[in-house]
């Protein structure tokens, strides 16, 4: 069973504050979710791989070569904060 | 019946600015509320530039002259790519997918971009920051989702043809929804450069149009090897002309697509569309996908482990929703993220952050991924013996908006035939195959990986025999 507390502590997992408000409705929306999800149990997977991928995949090599990229100018140009040509940060400490 | 190629023919002696000009006004009066951003001067500017220029070597392009709408979520530049999110509203790509550089190089013009359900979360088009979009068959019913603009647009007259995207159904959910065509490629088919990443392993990019060929066409200009997507697939096939007829195809029908929690319309409906195919000299026997009651937890799973990775990256920083005084990184990133994603993208990150947590990986991710498998190989055994699938594209018609919005489960459920195609990795198209009451159905048929030949061809024999691509809403 999910609580307020575990749905507080995933939203800190997953940098999302979860308001005060919404936790009830999460909690009762995602026992329902887990719940349905049980039904994997019931599934015999003893011996089967799992698929990351549904197309076969293998490592592909190129030469390693500089070629144009996005000017500084435009990665910057949908940054809500820059400084002297670098994205604009929080605080870490 | 090939209705783009007519279309570019009549704006090569005619006249492409006076046509999208009809499109605008048509947008303008517009109940639909199908397209967020229109890119009307540049879109009229490069029709000018095209009815300008007669020299031999204009309009060569596959669609040259012809405009197409685009999902929020594929990247245009210059034009607002937001995904119908709060967090990314404001947000103009410096580059264009792969798919919008495969699109120019043909001439296509881009009008605007489509409403979505937001980050394509959804089956509904109700959770974009831009509110719901509408079906031009009733306009107090959804029109599918997630490409639900895409779908809308085109089925209402406002566009000749567009993209969406798919992931478990969004591209098939909505052309069933609204009365079109609609393609879910085979995985790595097209590239997903440029298309904003919400379950990777799981999404393509495909063509919403009014007719199979019209998708042949498109399919012909977007599908193909890009290095810049690293699941890319090599080689390239040929998509036009669709072959003629069904005579000795085979077709299989999975006794889990039909019966509990079918629409009894609906089931009719695929049934005289299977009668039709058998009727042109195609055969069908039944099969079975014996873990098709496991795909929609399969699915889910998978989609929100990977949309809570894949969307780490709005934060605020490089593009997107950044309000107030910074306080530290984590306070900062977790108070724009709360403000920015809405409901629904929440519940599936804070879900699939869970289901990637310590002690659960193994009970929720892992098995999933094991499931999918199990899923997989129903497929490639029922192919064994069959060279295609049938059934219904949704088990329901449209549903009235705001019916199941506040019960995240019930929606879920109606992706039931949809998921397991892409957990599968297989091609599926949806074609309009009849009505329930007032409200379009989808036949849904699905493929060999990479055989999107054969299903296009099937297709196009059950249009040609048959009326439901020529009824119109009466909103046209």
């Amino acid at each position: 069973m999910i609580t307020r507390d575990d749905v507080e502590h995933i939203g800190w997992l997953a940098s999302i504050k979860v308001e005060d408000t919404e936790k009830d409705d999460f909690v009762k929306q995602f026992n329902s979710i887990l719940d349905y999800f049980h039904q994997l149990d019931e599934v015999d997977t003893e011996g089967v791989e799992p698929t990351y991928r549904v197309v076969d995949l293998a490592n592909i090599f190129r030469e390693d070569v500089a070629r144009p990229s996005l000017s500084q100018e435009d990665a910057l140009k949908n940054a809500p904060r820059s400084l002297d040509g670098y994205f604009k940060s929080p605080r870490i400490v | 019946m090939n209705m783009l190629g007519e279309l570019r023919e009549q704006l090569r002696s005619g006249s492409a600015e006076d046509y999208l000009c009809k499109l605008f006004e048509n947008i303008e009066r517009s109940k639909l509320n199908g397209f967020t951003t229109l890119a009307k001067e540049n879109a009229l500017q490069q029709a000018r530039d095209f009815d300008r220029d007669r020299s031999p070597g204009q309009g060569q392009g596959l669609l040259a002259g012809v405009p197409i709408a685009i999902k929020e979520c594929i990247s245009t530049r210059g034009i607002q790519t937001c995904c119908s999110s709060r967090i990314l509203q404001g947000y103009i790509p410096p580059y264009d997918a792969h798919v919008i550089e495969r699109l120019k190089a043909e001439g296509a013009i881009i009008m605007g971009k489509t409403n979505m359900d937001e980050f394509a979360m959804g089956s509904s088009t109700e959770t974009s920051c831009f509110g719901p979009t509408k079906n031009p068959w009733d306009l107090n019913t959804v029109p599918g989702g997630s490409s639900g603009g895409s779908a809308a647009v085109v089925a209402g007259g406002e566009a000749p043809c567009a993209l969406g995207s798919d992931t478990g159904g969004s591209v098939r959910c909505p052309a069933s929804f609204c009365g079109i065509v609609g393609l879910k490629p085979t995985y790595g088919l097209v590239s997903r450069y440029g298309l904003v990443a919400y379950a990777n392993s799981l999404e393509q990019i495909g063509p919403l149009t009014h007719t199979v060929e019209d998708t042949a066409l498109l399919m012909q200009i977007i599908a193909g090897h890009d290095g810049r997507d690293t699941t890319s697939a090599e080689g390239k096939s040929d998509y036009l002309p669709v072959k003629d007829g069904v005579k000795g195809l085979k077709i299989g029908i999975p006794k889990e697509y039909f019966g509990e929690g079918v629409n009894k319309d609906v089931e009719k409906a695929v049934w005289d569309a299977i009668h039709t195919l058998e009727g042109l000299g195609a055969t069908w026997q039944e099969v079975s996908l014996p873990h098709t009651k496991h795909a929609l937890a399969a699915y889910y799973v998978i989609a929100m482990s990977e949309a809570s990775s894949n969307l780490a990256r709005f934060d605020g920083l490089r593009y997107g929703l950044r309000e107030g005084e910074d306080k530290d990184w984590h306070t900062t990133f977790s108070d724009i993220r709360s403000k920015g994603f809405g409901p629904e993208v929440k519940r599936r990150i804070l879900l699939g952050t869970y289901a990637l947590s310590a002690g659960y990986y193994g009970r929720y991710y892992l098995k999933a991924l094991k499931v999918r498998t199990l899923i997989k190989n129903d497929f490639l055994k029922a192919f064994k013996d069959v060279d295609l699938v049938a059934g219904p594209t949704m088990p329901i018609p449209a549903f009235r908006i705001g019916e199941r919005i506040n019960d995240p489960l019930s929606l879920y459920l109606a992706d039931v035939f949809t998921v397991p195609i892409n957990l599968a990795g297989v091609p599926a198209i949806s074609v309009p195959c009849g009505f329930a009451g007032h409200l379009p159905v989808g036949l849904q048929l699905i493929g060999k990986h990479f055989d999107e030949a054969t299903v296009l061809q099937a297709a196009q024999a059950f249009e040609a025999a048959t009326p439901f691509h020529e009824k119109k809403p009466e909103v046209v």
